[in-house]
Order: C-alpha cells, then sequence, then structure tokens
C-alpha cells in the first residue's frame, strides 16, 4: 500500500458502503497522483460510481478515511468537497436546459451586485479564461438545450472549473460521445493535466483507458482488485481484471448470407416535435440475416426515426414496409403484429415499466394472447412459466427474481429480460438501439451474441448506435446518418473508422454515395 | 436495526403506525386548545362502540367514503388524480334523486334504476374528463375542479326546481319510496314493527334508529371487483403499465388514450354509485341545496391515501375515517369540542399517513447515528 504522502491528489483508505444489506464497496482503497489522468475500471454495479459519489460527498461512507494532497479530510458533504477543489461531471448532466450557457455556469455561485443583481460581465470574463486556457470552446450565450451532447459536457466541465475545482471527476464521459468529441475530450484532458489538474475517470471502455490515462485502479464487485500502470496493460489484460474471466473483445460472425428483403423505408420525411423536420427522405432497406449498422452523431434525426418507425410519431411521406406491407402512420400495436419489435436505448422509460415484477414486465407485449390472457382474465401460470423459461434461456440473475420489482435488477439484467422478451416475439425486424448502453463487457458480449444468432436465424436487424465501435463489429452493411438521410452506405470491412467518422460529420464521399 | 426498519416499510403495518401516531399528535392538539385529552379519547371510542346503533351508523356513514375511495385509488392506479370524486358524487345525487321522483315502478326495477342513473351520470362526468385529458391534453386535475362547482350548482339549481322543490325545506321531496332500499323501510315505521323492535332492544338499536341497509356489503363487492379488475384482468394490466410508464405502454401497444377515458369512466362509476347509494339508502333520500361541498368525494382521497391506494384498504381506511367523523361529531356534542379542533384532528391524522415514508427513514438514521457514538 501507497504511503500518505501529498504527492497524491487523492488518496482513499479502507472504503465501506452498505445499502441496506448489501455492500457496494468493501475496503476499498484508492491512490491518485497529482497531475495524472486516473481510470476506475469495473464492470455495472461493481461500486466505481458509488465510490466516487462518496469522494465527492454526495453519500457518507460507513467507514474509511479519505486524503486530500495528503491531508485527512471530512468530506460531509458536496459543498465541503466544491470547496476541497474537487468537481464531478455526472453520466446525466446537471444542466437546467432553458439557461443559457453561462446561466449554467454561474448558478449558484453568481456574483451579485447592489439588490441581488446578477453581474455577469465579470462571471464572463473569468469563463472565458478558463475556455481559452483549455481550449474548451463553446458559445456563452446559447441555450443549453440547443447545444449538442458534447458541448453540453464541456459546459459541465466549465461549471467545475469555474468553481475552482483541481481535482475532476468524469463519469463514464465518453458514454454518448461520437468518436471525434470522444478525441476532443481526450485533447482537452490533456491540457487540464498538463496546467496540473488531475483527473479521474470512471469508465468501463478500454479502449479510452489505454489512449487517455496513465494509472488504472480496477473494482470488482466492490472489492478493490488492482492498480495498475496503464502502459503496462493490454486490453485484453483489462478484461480480464475487470470482469474476473476471459473475455472476447470481438464477436465471432458466421459469414453473411443474405436472403431477400424484408424492410424497406422509402424518402420518409417527419418532423420532430418543434415542427422541424428532422428527417428528410431517408430510404434504407434491410435483408434477411442481416445486421444494417446506422451510425451517426446524435441528433441527426434519429430518434425521429426511430419513433416514426414504431409508429410513435406521424409521418409526413414516404413509405415503410415490413414483408410488403406499410406501417407508417398506424400504431404501435400493429408495428408489433406486424412482426417488428424494438430495444430502446432507453429502456426505463421506453422498455420497462419500473414498478411492475419481472414477470409483468415479461409480458408486457403479450398479455393480450393467448394462453397469457383468457376471456379477459390474465393466466398468471402462464405469464410465470414463460418468465422463467426467459430467466433461464438469458440467464437473467437472480434465478428466482420473477416476482421482483424489475427496478431491482441490475441494467445488464435488464435488458436481458427486454432481448429475450423481443426475441420472444420471434419478429421479421429487430430494431436494437444502442442495445448495450450502459452495460459492461460481459454483458455486452452476451447481446452481441444474441443479436448475431438472431441473424444467424435469417431474422432482420436494424442497429442504432452512437458507438461506432459496436457498428463495425456487429453489422453486415453500415448506413451513416446525417442530417436526416443517409449519407453513405459500406459493406463490413469496406471502410474504416475514418471515413465513417468523416460521413457522420457530413462529409461527402463521391464514389459511395447510395 | 435492519429488520426494524423493514418492518416499518411495510405498507399495512406502516399505515397503522403511522395512523396511531397522527391519533396520538391528535390528542396533544386537543389538549393544546384546553380539553381533557384522555377524556375526549374515551368519549370517542364509546361513541363508536357503546352501543350497537353506533356501530351501525359508523357503518353507514363508511360506504360513500369507501366508494369515492376506490374511485380515487383506481384513478391513481393509472396514474390519475381524480379531484372530480366530488363533483361526480354530486351529479349521482342528482339524477338520482330526479330519476326516483319521476318514476315508480315497483321497487325491482325502481332501485336498480334510481341507482344505476346516478353510477352512469358519475361515469359519465368522469369519463368526459379522461376524454378532455386523452383528446387534448387537458389536465384533469384542472377540468375537474371546475365541473366540480358545475355540478354544485346543478344540484343547487335542482333542489329548487318548483316540480321537485319540498316547501318549507332546503331541498326536494324525498324519491318514491319505491327506490327507497333502506331494510325493512315500510315495516320499522309501522304499528306492528314497532310494537315487534320495542321488546327487543338490539334490533330496535339496530333496525329502527339507522338508515340500515346493505350498500356497506354493496361497497366492500366493489372493492373486491375493483382489486380483481386491477390485478387479475387484462384491463387491469394496460391500466396499471399506462400508470406507471406510458410511453412503455405505447411502445408495448396499449392504447394510451383509450385507458385513460376507460379509468377515468370506471372512477366516475365507482364515486356515482357513492352518491346513488346515498340517494337511495339514507334518509332524507334527496338532495339539498348545497352551500359548501359536503367533500364526500373530497374525503375519498384521503381515504385512498390511508389505503395507499388498495382497494381492500380502501374499505378499512373508510371505517376509520367515518369512525373519526362519527366520534367527532360526539366530541363536539358531548364536550364542546368545536368543529374546527375536529376537522384538525382528522387532518393530523391523514397528514402522518401522507408522511409514512419518513418514520423508516427516521428510524434508520438514529440507529446509524447510535452505531457510529458506538464506534
Amino acid at each position: 500500500m501507497v504511503e500518505i504522502s501529498k504527492k497524491y491528489a487523492v488518496q482513499m483508505r479502507g472504503i465501506t458502503k452498505s445499502f441496506g444489506t448489501f455492500k457496494v464497496l468493501d475496503d476499498v482503497e484508492l491512490d491518485v497522483k497529482k497531475g495524472t489522468i486516473h481510470a476506475i475500471l469495473g464492470e455495472n454495479g461493481a461500486g466505481k460510481s458509488t465510490l466516487m459519489n462518496i469522494l465527492y460527498g454526495l453519500y457518507s461512507s460507513d467507514s474509511g478515511e479519505i486524503y486530500l494532497n495528503g491531508k485527512l479530510q471530512f468530506l460531509k458533504n458536496t459543498a465541503v468537497a466544491i470547496k476541497s477543489g474537487i468537481g464531478m461531471v455526472h453520466q446525466h448532466f446537471m444542466l437546467v436546459d432553458k439557461f443559457t450557457v453561462i446561466q449554467n455556469i454561474v448558478l449558484g455561485n453568481e456574483t451579485t451586485g447592489r439588490f441581488g443583481i446578477i453581474k455577469t460581465r465579470e462571471s464572463r470574463e473569468k469563463v472565458k479564461e478558463i475556455i481559452d486556457r483549455y481550449g474548451l470552446n463553446v458559445d456563452l450565450n446559447r441555450k443549453v438545450r440547443d447545444l449538442s451532447v458534447g458541448q453540453q459536457q464541456r459546459v459541465e466541465i466549465l461549471k467545475a472549473l469555474y468553481r475552482g475545482a483541481d481535482l475532476l471527476i468524469l463519469d463514464e464521459p465518453t458514454a454518448v460521445l461520437t468518436p471525434m468529441e470522444i478525441e476532443d475530450l481526450i485533447r482537452i484532458m490533456g491540457s487540464l493535466v498538463a496546467d496540473g489538474k488531475t483527473i479521474i475517470i470512471i469508465t468501463h471502455k478500454l479502449k479510452e483507458i489505454k489512449k487517455s490515462a496513465q494509472e488504472c485502479t480496477i473494482i470488482r464487485r466492490g472489492k478493490f482488485i488492482d492498480r495498475v500502470k496503464v502502459e503496462d496493460e493490454t486490453e485484453k489484460t483489462l478484461a480480464k481484471k475487470m470482469v474476473g474471466r476471459e473475455i472476447k473483445l470481438k464477436v465471432d460472425k458466421t459469414p453473411f448470407n443474405p436472403g431477400e428483403e424484408v424492410f424497406s423505408i422509402k424518402n420518409l420525411h417527419v418532423r420532430c416535435c418543434r415542427g422541424i423536420e428532422t428527417v428528410k427522405g431517408l430510404s434504407l432497406s434491410i435483408r434477411r440475416g442481416e445486421i444494417l449498422g446506422l451510425a451517426g452523431i446524435e441528433g441527426n434525426g434519429q430518434k425521429e426515426l426511430i419513433e416514426a418507425l414504431l409508429c410513435a410519431r406521424h409521418v409526413d411521406s414516404g413509405e415503410i414496409r415490413i414483408n410488403g406491407e406499410e406501417i407508417q402512420n398506424t400504431s404501435p400495436g400493429n408495428v408489433l403484429k406486424c412482426g417488428v419489435s424494438a430495444i430502446h436505448a432507453d429502456r426505463h422509460k421506453y422498455g420497462i415499466v419500473l414498478d411492475f415484477s419481472v414477470a409483468e414486465n415479461a409480458i408486457l407485449e403479450k398479455y393480450r394472447d393467448k394462453p397469457y390472457c383468457e376471456r379477459g382474465f390474465l393466466n398468471y401460470k402462464e405469464r410465470d412459466k414463460f418468465t422463467n423459461k426467459l430467466i433461464s434461456e438469458y440467464d437473467i440473475r437472480p434465478k428466482d427474481c420473477k416476482d421482483l420489482l424489475i427496478r431491482e435488477l441490475s441494467g445488464g439484467n435488464q435488458q436481458k429480460l427486454v432481448i429475450g422478451r423481443e426475441i420472444a416475439n420471434e419478429p421479421e425486424l429487430l430494431i436494437a438501439v444502442q442495445p448495450t448502453r450502459g452495460l459492461d463487457v460481459g454483458a455486452i458480449e452476451y447481446v452481441h451474441k444474441t443479436l448475431i444468432n438472431l441473424r444467424d436465424k435469417n431474422k432482420a436487424i436494424l442497429l442504432i448506435s452512437l458507438e461506432l465501435d459496436e457498428i463495425m463489429d456487429l453489422s453486415d452493411t453500415i448506413a451513416v446518418m446525417y442530417d436526416g438521410a443517409i449519407n453513405g452506405v459500406f459493406k463490413s470491412g469496406e471502410a474504416d473508422e475514418n471515413d465513417i467518422g468523416f460521413l457522420m460529420a457530413g462529409g461527402q464521399e463521391n464514389e459511395q454515395c447510395c | 436495526m435492519s429488520n426494524a426498519v423493514n418492518i416499518l416499510k411495510k405498507p399495512f403495518i406502516a399505515t397503522v403506525i403511522s395512523v396511531i401516531l397522527g391519533f396520538l399528535v391528535s390528542l396533544f392538539v386537543l389538549s393544546a386548545a384546553g380539553y381533557d385529552p384522555f377524556k375526549s379519547m374515551a368519549v370517542m371510542i364509546s361513541s363508536i362502540f357503546s352501543r350497537p346503533k353506533f356501530i351501525t351508523n359508523v357503518i353507514i356513514k363508511s360506504t360513500p367514503l369507501i366508494l369515492t375511495g376506490l374511485s380515487a385509488a383506481f384513478a391513481f392506479r393509472t396514474g390519475l388524480f381524480n379531484i372530480g370524486a366530488e363533483g361526480q358524487y354530486i351529479i349521482a345525487t342528482v339524477v338520482s334523486t330526479l330519476v326516483g321522483l319521476v318514476f315508480n315502478f315497483h321497487p325491482v326495477v325502481q332501485i336498480p334504476l334510481v341507482i344505476i342513473s346516478g353510477v352512469i351520470a358519475g361515469a359519465l362526468l368522469g369519463g368526459f374528463t379522461g376524454f378532455l385529458k386523452a383528446k387534448f391534453g387537458i389536465h384533469e386535475v384542472i377540468t375537474s375542479i371546475m365541473l366540480n362547482w358545475i355540478a354544485l350548482y346543478t344540484c343547487n339549481y335542482a333542489a329548487n326546481l318548483e316540480a321537485f322543490h319540498k316547501p318549507e325545506s332546503n331541498g326536494t321531496y324525498p324519491i318514491n319510496k319505491s327506490g327507497i332500499s333502506m331494510l325493512l323501510y315500510d315495516w320499522k315505521f309501522s304499528e306492528q314493527g314497532r310494537a315487534f323492535l320495542k321488546d327487543n332492544s338490539l334490533l330496535n338499536d339496530i333496525i329502527l334508529k339507522t338508515d340500515l341497509n346493505l350498500n356497506f356489503l354493496i361497497a366492500v363487492a366493489m372493492a373486491i371487483i375493483i382489486w380483481i379488475i386491477v390485478y387479475k384482468t387484462k384491463i387491469g394490466f394496460e391500466m396499471r403499465a399506462v400508470g406507471f410508464n406510458h410511453h412503455a405502454a405505447m411502445n408495448a401497444g396499449i392504447r394510451v388514450n383509450r385507458n385513460i377515458v376507460y379509468s377515468m369512466l370506471i372512477a366516475g362509476a365507482l364515486s356515482g354509485l357513492a352518491g346513488a347509494l346515498t340517494i337511495s339508502g339514507t334518509s332524507n333520500n334527496a338532495i339539498q341545496v348545497l352551500s359548501v361541498f359536503e367533500n364526500n368525494g373530497f374525503n375519498g382521497l384521503a381515504v385512498a391515501l390511508i389505503a395507499r391506494s388498495s382497494a381492500i384498504g380502501c374499505i378499512f381506511a373508510g371505517l376509520i375515517f367515518s369512525g373519526l367523523i362519527y366520534a367527532g361529531q360526539s366530541l363536539q356534542f358531548k364536550i364542546g369540542v368545536p368543529s374546527e379542533i375536529i376537522n384538525i384532528m382528522i387532518g393530523v391524522v391523514v397528514f402522518f399517513v401522507a408522511l409514512t415514508k419518513m418514520f423508516p427513514a427516521i428510524v434508520e438514521k438514529f440507529f446509524m447515528r447510535r452505531s457510529e457514538n458506538v464506534k
């Protein structure tokens, strides 16, 4: 164990924390050298975020000590933590949508003149100075809701720096970013560290750890596993340490053998809720046994496209056909009946009912059909039988969870249930929107395998993801969406990350256009 | 320690503890107002349990509360706030009274006719609110508050209609006898009946001195039916899914808007049933001019809260509420406690139920601090 010393920005010793009877952290230690980027690696539910929330004063630990710059500190709430120079950027941003960037940055820390009138000029200058020093460019006068996710993240970082943070905690900072934005973030982190700041990133993405961090602490199931120098490790060894077993980072795929076309979109036009057209003449087709990956930066019409496909949004013109039948502007029920199932990115909102039991969620799309419903009454026996089948087939844990509220399961297990449920519909087309969002390496491996299996059963899959790696790994065909239309279609292996990234950003490629 | 917390988290136990705590605090209110809390408590208990008549009356008075409670609880389950129970109740009393005055069939036809007409009136009013929400996205709380007032003044207008208004009174004539559902209504006031009951003090107390009816059994049956609908049927499954997460429900092919209308229809029907049974089953069997809301519907919201939206719980919550109101009246009558203090007491009890979630947290904190001190 490292000695307590001034050379370390943060040292945590013997941190233990329980929620109820469940021990989330058990005697965890952490040593973060000043002026470095330190990664905390662990599966979902390993306790990474809890550990950081303790450091940020959001939770108090049951036992353990925290040293900042070699001095024992008691961080009893976030106000104390912020005063001690700690800043945290949460995975879900804490910004006021309708406020401008500068308003968000000074929020809660406003410089005021007489009668409590806010003086923005001084704060503005201070913020501008920070922006210039670290290259955190963002327009201070724009409203946050009009910014891209990457820019919103910058606002969060600015907010922390404005409050004088020397130690920045970034919780899953790259989860929602595009490849280019990730590059930018890594560059910004570099300039921060060069200026003497210290950064802790929580992540389960190995590639980014390799790219950015100097050291890495690995936590597994609430226990400290190891602290390593990143340069001594490979992605594989890191993954093994994190999960505790060998992991396949690349999926095995059988050769691509497509059948006839089952699904097509022709010249689709859809408007978003503010009345602006965001899907502008999009056309696409998918064959049996094909995974079509739709790459694109968030906010290029994906949301409206997905909603239109599922009949949750009105289509202005164009057609969507499954097995030749037009389904646009019918009803979500009809879409299901026609054999289109979906795995949503935001499963808590669109996929499951958190206050329903696992069994109730399992039959959410089947409850009205025989044998789950007879003469208007639900058949609990059949429901439980089906649920138990899903539980064993998809390895949902704990084993006897059918009567638990689904909110008590981990994200990975919730997702397994959703995927199992959708596949049990035997869909002609499965729309998978970021199916691995927020999942850990082990669960991702499982989800990917399941999707490939479905493809091998000659079903069509539309994979929509912001993670380019996932799209490149799984897809047989890759389509790039930009500004509401398809900006390029490739066969797998025909294009590399840079080509696709170029098209995602709106670049034109003459020889490869749909 | 975690055991204690877990027990406190059980809804039933937590609610009972909250009610008791609320009751204790309300005794403080009494003593602060200058009344002997122990004497008051004794009066309250004896005014509920000391005579069969009292018990019967509490049960009879609980009936509309259970039903409006069910109405609110059912709507809660679907994610709707049926503050319109009051108006649905009132409109049902109006329609039932008018139907009961205009028609005069054999009781076998007349009683169901009177009751069902009220139920339909309540259902339509509730359904209208649901329709406005589903079709135009107008919040049900806003529309139902307005509809409550419209119902109130409709009632006052109807009570003063020349054709129905009873002279020298504040309301209409009682409905035709054929529509009255009190048990042994004719017989108990006949000479023969009086003579028979005179010799039997228990029956005399229960039958003659109260509006004895079977409405409570109907309310209990409704609670069971609602429980079955909510947990055992396809419709109930849909409604709960919509209530918990309408996005996911919609994606699962459930018609969200239709379910909102259905839910409000059923909730309105339950409040309507409460009003209709009151007209048919309790004296005066007529509507009166209302200067303020009688709170039959609003109290239903409190009942649903105490019951934590459980249908079966509404039976017990309705009884508790009715007992509090009834005992409160005796308190006023016997030791002169002003009705405001009594209403504060009832308010305190309901308030404590609303705070139920707080108690496990407090106990948890308390134990945590202790274990920290030990260290």
